[in-house]
Parts: C-alpha cells; structure tokens; sequence
C-alpha cells in the first residue's frame, strides 16, 4: 500500500474527528473526537516512518500516546468538577464567561 | 500491507469514526471509538510496528477507554442533552466546512512531489529492542519530560478530583 493512502486515510479521520469535536454537545463526546483527531496524526507518524526508513516516527507517536493519557485523564477529571458544579456538561450551557 | 486489507481496514475505521458522530449515547460513541482504535492499530502492525500495536491495544484501548467508560457512566444526562438541539442548523452547516478541509489536505497531499511511493523492500525493525535503544539514547531528555508531564498530570487529576478543591 502507497504512502499516499495511509496520508489520505489520516486526512478522513482527522476531518471526521474535528467534525465531531466541533458538533458535539456533550463534553465527553468532544474529548471522543479529539481522540480520534490524535489517532489520525499517529497513523500519518508511523506511515512516514515505515517510508523513510527512520524509527524517530514511531517513537513520536509513542510520546503522542503518553500524552494523550495526561490529556485525556485531566480533561475527564476537569469534565466532572464542572458536572458537579453546573450539573450539567453540555458544552452549549457552559458560557459562564461570555460577555 | 496488501491493498485488500488495507481497504477492508480503512473500511472498518471509517465506518466507525463516522458511528461515532452520529450515535448520540455516548457510550455508544466510546465503543465506535474501540473499534477505530483497534483498526489504526492493524494498520501499526501493517507498517512493522509491532510494539506501538502491543502499546495501543494496552494504552488506548485498555486503559484509556476504562477511564471513558467510567466518567460516562458517573455523569448522568441532563434532559436538555437528550431533548431537540437548539442549534442544529450550526451544526449541519458544519458538514461543508468539515468537507472543505478534507479537499483541502487532499489538495495538498497532490500538490506535493517527491514522495516515495514504495516502501523500502527491508522494514526498519520496528521491535522493542529498536525502539528501547532509541528511547534511552536519543530521545532520553523527551522520556524524562513525558515521565514528569505524567506525574504533573496524576498530581493535577488528584487535586481536581477531591471533594473540597
């Protein structure tokens, strides 16, 4: 399989993740999407990996990993204390800051 | 990785990612994702890299979506989640947008020349040994930052997660 339909299978997804952090209402939803989003550059990581015959690929998107576990552990977290406060996590309802 | 496979795959993760946006529950949407990460992980194992595919099954789709899992089902859906979208016009306008930005890396991935369009007939040995030796010599000061990040972030969660913050 050509490089290039590795590229465009990562462009697919991460559209369809923006897609869904953007029209999601509920905060867990777009914390899915942006997984999604991350998944994406991953594959694209690895792929330019596999055809440069350089290994830096795969460890970058091993860090992406450890990242994303802080990343999505601070964000759930942050998530329920605004559910707790709010009673609510639909992103629309939480505009406490608007002017 | 022989194009069928690859086809079948991409399938499958598309099909998925897409599930994901359409199914309201969001337990649903967790489940969808599983399977996408289960995907993208056939396709590390595909590029010869076996021990990303090992780590995304065990990181990702292990404890990640343990952590998802939970946090769906703590938090209960209030009625104006369930009930008709205020915006839904927002959000189908949406679709386009999201459309144009695919056209646009597309576009872009044509525009560029001089990719190589073969991988090399050799894989680089993407093994644990490899990308061990890797770890704790070029990329030592980065695997010490990450070990920090992660203690910085365990250290943020406890305090956010305590009753009395």
């Amino acid at each position: 399989m050509s490089l290039h339909g590795y590229l465009t299978l990562g462009a697919l997804v991460f559209a369809i993740g923006l897609f869904g952090v953007v029209t999601r209402r509920n905060a867990v939803g777009m914390l899915l999407g942006i997984e999604l989003m991350l998944n994406a550059v991953n594959i694209n990581l690895v792929a330019f990996s596999r055809f440069h015959a350089d290994l830096g690929g795969i460890v970058f998107s091993l860090f992406t990993i450890a990242i994303t576990v802080a990343e999505v552990a601070l964000g759930l977290a942050i998530v329920i204390v605004i559910f707790r406060v709010r009673k609510t996590i639909e992103a629309d309802r939480l505009d406490l800051l608007r002017g | 990785m022989s194009p069928i496979a690859f086809a079948l795959v991409a399938a499958i993760a598309i099909a998925s990612a897409i599930g994901l946006l359409v199914k309201k529950n969001p337990i649903h949407g967790a489940l969808f994702l599983v399977v996408n990460l289960g995907c993208v992980a056939v396709f590390y194992l595909g590029l010869g890299a076996e021990f990303l595919a090992v780590a995304q099954v065990i990181v990702y789709a292990g404890a990640i979506m343990v952590l998802f899992v939970f946090a769906i089902m703590v938090l209960i859906p209030g009625k104006e989640e369930t009930g008709p979208d205020p915006r839904v016009r927002w959000r189908v306008a949406a679709l386009p947008f999201g459309a144009l930005l695919f056209a646009q890396l597309i576009m872009i991935l044509g525009a560029r020349r001089g990719a190589p369009t073969a991988a090399p007939a050799a894989p680089v040995p993407g093994g644990v040994e490899a990308i061990g030796r890797l770890l704790f010599t070029d990329y030592l000061l980065p695997f010490e930052l990450t070990s920090v990040l992660l203690l910085a972030a365990m250290v943020g969660v406890l305090l956010l997660a305590r009753r009395r913050a």
